[in-house]
């Protein structure tokens, strides 16, 4: 029985085993590449997708529950705060060796999301999750602080 | 340094100084690449341009396209190569920043060799801080190169002295005529032209991209957007993936296997021995860790380790209450001052073994076909990674094709004499037959299990001060595994020691007239490696920690007691004092709630950097609330690379500080993912880094490795101001530590 996945608005059919973990289907078989793994256990967030809008752990979950859900991955975030949260990224260079990279900005463009003007305890509560080796952590603080800046909607005067 | 440990290469190449060898070197190399014996692409003298042919030489590329691509030798792993290598060579060119592009070099020495590891440039290879050091020279000469060659090939096309052409910003312009050329136009009439070997380089003063304050990164986009590829991203037609299952005791061997049942779990294509455990190959990573789960071994453990963490540190303390040890620094005497001394100190310090853990977990892909092995890793070591990968495969090292793509971290773990991930999955091709290309993923629980960690090590200090408050005495055993013995690198110790073992000693860092390091190196299976710092990520703990309680005990200012320990190191007193001033050490701190200050200075792969950490203790946390560094690494090449590389190695130091720790049970490592081998993570990043830099007119040291030194004793040091406990195990934990206080 084929799973029905709904990945940055196109459907696919896939003859996969329903436990497979949602990672593994968009990278071994979508070739989806920019969502990373890194520990298997949600420990870390270098797999984070949007399920319906919400950060989600890819790699513990089963692609059987995904099944008329909307995913999406680093390749299909269009949101204006996954925009706000990448251009910022870019100007501020967050990135060092990269590999978590597509899991904070998709972590953090949820958080914008849903939070258009986060404080520091904030963006400590919703990246906490989001391991990043390289400690790129006060470039991301100040990049999402940019970002919400930037953003349509961003309080008069602080429009940088 | 990783192996920099050839304190003057010069002296094994008599009458040539280190930066000299490596211009003529250069130039030689030059030579040869442009009669078409490297890159192919240089035509010879004479020869017609072929339409659209580029200026390529062995480190940069001019395509008609107007793109500058630099030919990187070293792999991006986050530390910025990708950006400071084509600052420098576009600096020289006076490109436009906009234009340059970057590429991985293929694996060849002496051409892409590492200059700052051995003279010869024997090893292509990243570590040791050593990329922007040994690139310099190289770099500037390849873009003054293919500078006067753009400007040749402008003066002949429109009839006009050389000396009355400009070229700035990837525009080469002839005033009185009014005639201008981008880079591309000319590079294919460029190529024609013979390799000039007498160029003349800028004076740093005419510098314009190198020191640029926000020169951007040419990777961010790409690993903003999920567009950058790693080894793990690569796919090939047919590919499959596999995993390894390995002793669960360091130095355990496969005995037998029984893969009935992992052959019954859907997707799974083979199992197949290999040197090092069993591999299970499945159509996609699912398939195989499934298999693997269902895999039985059965492991020959009479060689294995099987102690516990606790009974090798208590063999450690005994070893080191023994004679045996190998001087690593001695001047005048220490014993006989330590008897004298008005006042002594006395000091154990633990550290344990910690895990790389980069992101990315160890990954490499191999195409087998006849005559041909191709490799596509995050390589550290490329020509070390070549002739292991050859071995496994059982063809010759120029048969094996090396891609470095961009490394997902690294911190030292990808850079191993065994190059254990590339041969294991060159061994996984090679017996299933090259029927396919093969990608071999650790998981995470792999490659905390793994080994190559950062040795444990013990260190016993004794230190003597005179009534007027000076060290007269400093006597310090350290006992941790060597990670030289046992490789090639063994050629590399001297008298018998491991300089990754003991680098960055007291006698090394401060003036003292009574110093004795010695050396102890107990042997175990479990493999140890370079972690990022390497000695110094000990050896600067113990040594800013013994040196901060001298201070107290003499009653001097932690800061000027080492000034006056540092006449002869003028670069540290510099560090320290810019620290210190942009730290408002002058200031008294606000003492109470907790709160305290500490500070720390190293020099590690010839960079100093000095750190002050503020912390807050409430409980048995420690809060790093303000660290201030400042940092000398000579020529700042690119000032937000360094900013970023001091951040990182601020936060690689403070994730083993509060939490690093590989512990054993009985021989199995007891922590498996980042559940319980924690490091850290934003919330525990300090709210405030400023990074200072000095400005200096001396070539380029490393940055990668530097900022993580200071940051642990400084923040020690924080803990002590605060609290009185005196914190000498690692990682920190503040409750022990005042237990064993009260």
């Amino acid at each position: 029985m084929p799973i029905k996945l709904t990945v940055n608005n196109q459907s696919h059919e896939l003859d996969i085993d329903p436990d497979m973990p949602l990672l593994w289907a968009i990278r071994d078989h979508l070739q989806l590449t920019g969502t990373k793994f890194g520990c298997g256990m949600a420990l870390c967030g270098a797999c984070t997708v949007h399920i319906d809008g919400q950060a989600t752990r890819s790699c513990v979950t089963p692609v059987s529950a995904v099944v008329g859900k909307s995913v999406t991955t680093i390749e299909g975030l269009g949101t204006p705060s996954g925009k706000a949260i990448q251009d910022a990224w870019v100007n501020l260079d967050v990135p060092q060796c990269g590999y978590c990279q597509s899991g904070q900005i998709m972590s953090a463009s949820a958080l914008l999301a849903g939070n258009a003007k986060p404080t520091d305890s904030d963006i400590d509560s919703a990246m906490a999750g989001n391991i990043c080796r390289c400690a790129t952590y006060a470039r991301i603080r100040n990049a999402i602080h940019e970002a919400a800046t930037a953003l349509p909607g961003a309080p008069a005067g602080t429009k940088g | 340094m990783y192996f920099r440990h050839l304190k003057d290469p010069s002296s094994l190449w008599p009458g040539l100084s280190a930066s000299e060898l490596t211009r003529r070197q250069f130039l030689k190399l030059t030579t040869i690449a442009g009669a078409g014996l490297t890159l192919g692409t240089m035509l010879p003298e004479g020869a017609s341009a072929a339409a659209g042919a580029p200026l390529a030489t062995p480190f940069v590329r001019i395509d008609p396209d107007n793109t500058v691509t630099v030919v990187s030798k070293h792999v991006e792993a986050g530390q910025g190569v990708w950006t400071g290598l084509p600052a420098i060579v576009a600096d020289e060119l006076d490109a436009s920043w906009d234009q340059m592009r970057v590429e991985s070099a293929p694996a060849k020495v002496p051409l892409y060799g590492n200059f700052a590891f051995d003279p010869k440039g024997s090893v292509q290879g990243t570590g040791g801080s050593t990329a922007v050091a040994n690139s310099w020279m190289q770099l500037r000469q390849a873009g003054a190169t293919a500078r006067a060659m753009l400007v040749q090939a402008a003066a002949a096309q429109w009839k006009v002295p050389a000396g009355d052409i400009t070229v700035s910003e990837g525009v080469v312009a002839h005033a009185a005529s009014g005639k201008k050329a981008t880079f591309g136009e000319l590079a294919s009439r460029a190529a024609t032209l013979p390799v000039p070997t007498d160029v003349k380089l800028k004076d740093p003063s005419q510098f314009k991209i190198i020191g640029r304050d926000k020169l951007p990164r040419l990777d961010s986009h790409a690993k903003s957007f999920g567009k950058q590829q790693f080894a793990i991203d690569v796919m090939l037609p047919g590919m499959m993936t596999a995993v390894v299952m390995r002793p669960p005791r360091f130095g355990g061997k496969v005995v037998s296997f029984d893969a009935t049942k992992t052959k019954a779990v859907p997707g799974v294509v083979d199992v197949v021995q290999i040197p090092r455990g069993v591999a299970v190959i499945g159509r996609d990573m699912w398939a195989a860790k499934k298999g693997r789960e269902a895999l039985q071994v059965t492991w020959d453990e009479s060689a294995a380790e099987t102690r516990g963490t606790d009974q090798i540190m208590t063999e450690y303390k005994q070893l080191a209450g023994r004679p045996e040890a190998v001087t690593a620094a001695k001047a005048g005497d220490a014993d006989a001052n330590l008897k004298s001394a008005a006042h002594t100190l006395d000091a154990e310090f633990e550290f344990p073994y910690l895990a790389h853990a980069p992101m990315e977990p160890l990954t490499a892909v191999c195409q087998l076909s006849p005559g041909k092995c191709e490799i596509w890793a995050g390589c550290q070591f490329q020509t070390i990674d070549q002739v292991n990968a050859a071995a496994a495969s059982g063809l010759k090292p120029d048969q094996v094709v090396i891609n470095t793509l961009a490394a997902g971290g690294t911190f030292g773990r990808r850079a191993n004499a065994e190059s254990d991930y590339i041969a294991e999955v060159a061994s996984i091709a090679k017996a299933s037959g090259g029927k396919y290309p093969v990608r071999l993923i650790w998981t995470r629980e792999d490659d905390v299990t793994g080994g190559r960690y950062r040795p444990m090590n013990y260190h016993h200090i004794t230190a003597g001060l005179s009534k007027d408050g000076k060290i007269v005495a400093y006597k310090q055993r350290v006992v941790g595994q060597s990670i030289m013995a046992g490789t090639p690198f063994a050629a590399m110790m001297k008298d018998g020691v491991d300089p990754t073992a003991v680098e960055g000693h007291a006698g090394e860092q401060y003036d003292l007239d009574n110093v004795h390091v010695t050396w102890s190196q107990p042997k175990s299976a479990v493999p140890v490696l370079w972690w990022r710092s390497v000695g110094h990520s000990h050896m600067s703990f113990s040594k800013e920690v013994v040196i901060d309680e001298l201070a107290e005990a003499a009653g001097k200012d932690p800061v000027a007691f080492r000034l006056a320990l540092l006449e002869k190191h003028p670069k540290h007193a510099g560090v320290l004092k810019l620290a210190a001033e942009k730290a408002g050490w002058d200031k008294p701190f606000p003492k109470g709630k907790g709160r305290g200050r500490g500070i720390a200075v190293q020099e590690s792969f010839g960079t100093v950097v000095a750190q002050v950490a503020e912390i807050t203790v409430k409980g048995d946390t420690i809060t790093v609330d303000r660290v201030v560094c400042a940092v000398d690494c000579g020529i700042a090449v690119n000032p937000d690379v360094i900013r970023a590389q001091m951040q990182s190695g601020i936060g690689y130091g403070l994730s083993a500080a509060l939490h690093g720790k590989i512990t054993m049970t009985d021989g199995h490592v007891d922590q498996t993912n980042f559940h319980q081998y924690t490091v850290l993570r934003i919330n525990e990043m300090p709210r405030v880094i400023e990074v200072y830099t000095v400005p200096s007119t001396n070539p380029p040291t490393g940055v990668g490795e530097p900022g993580l030194p200071p940051i642990a004793p400084a923040v020690a040091n924080a803990v002590r101001a605060a609290t009185g406990i005196k914190l000498r195990k690692l990682p920190f934990d503040l409750a022990a530590a005042r237990t064993a206080k009260a």
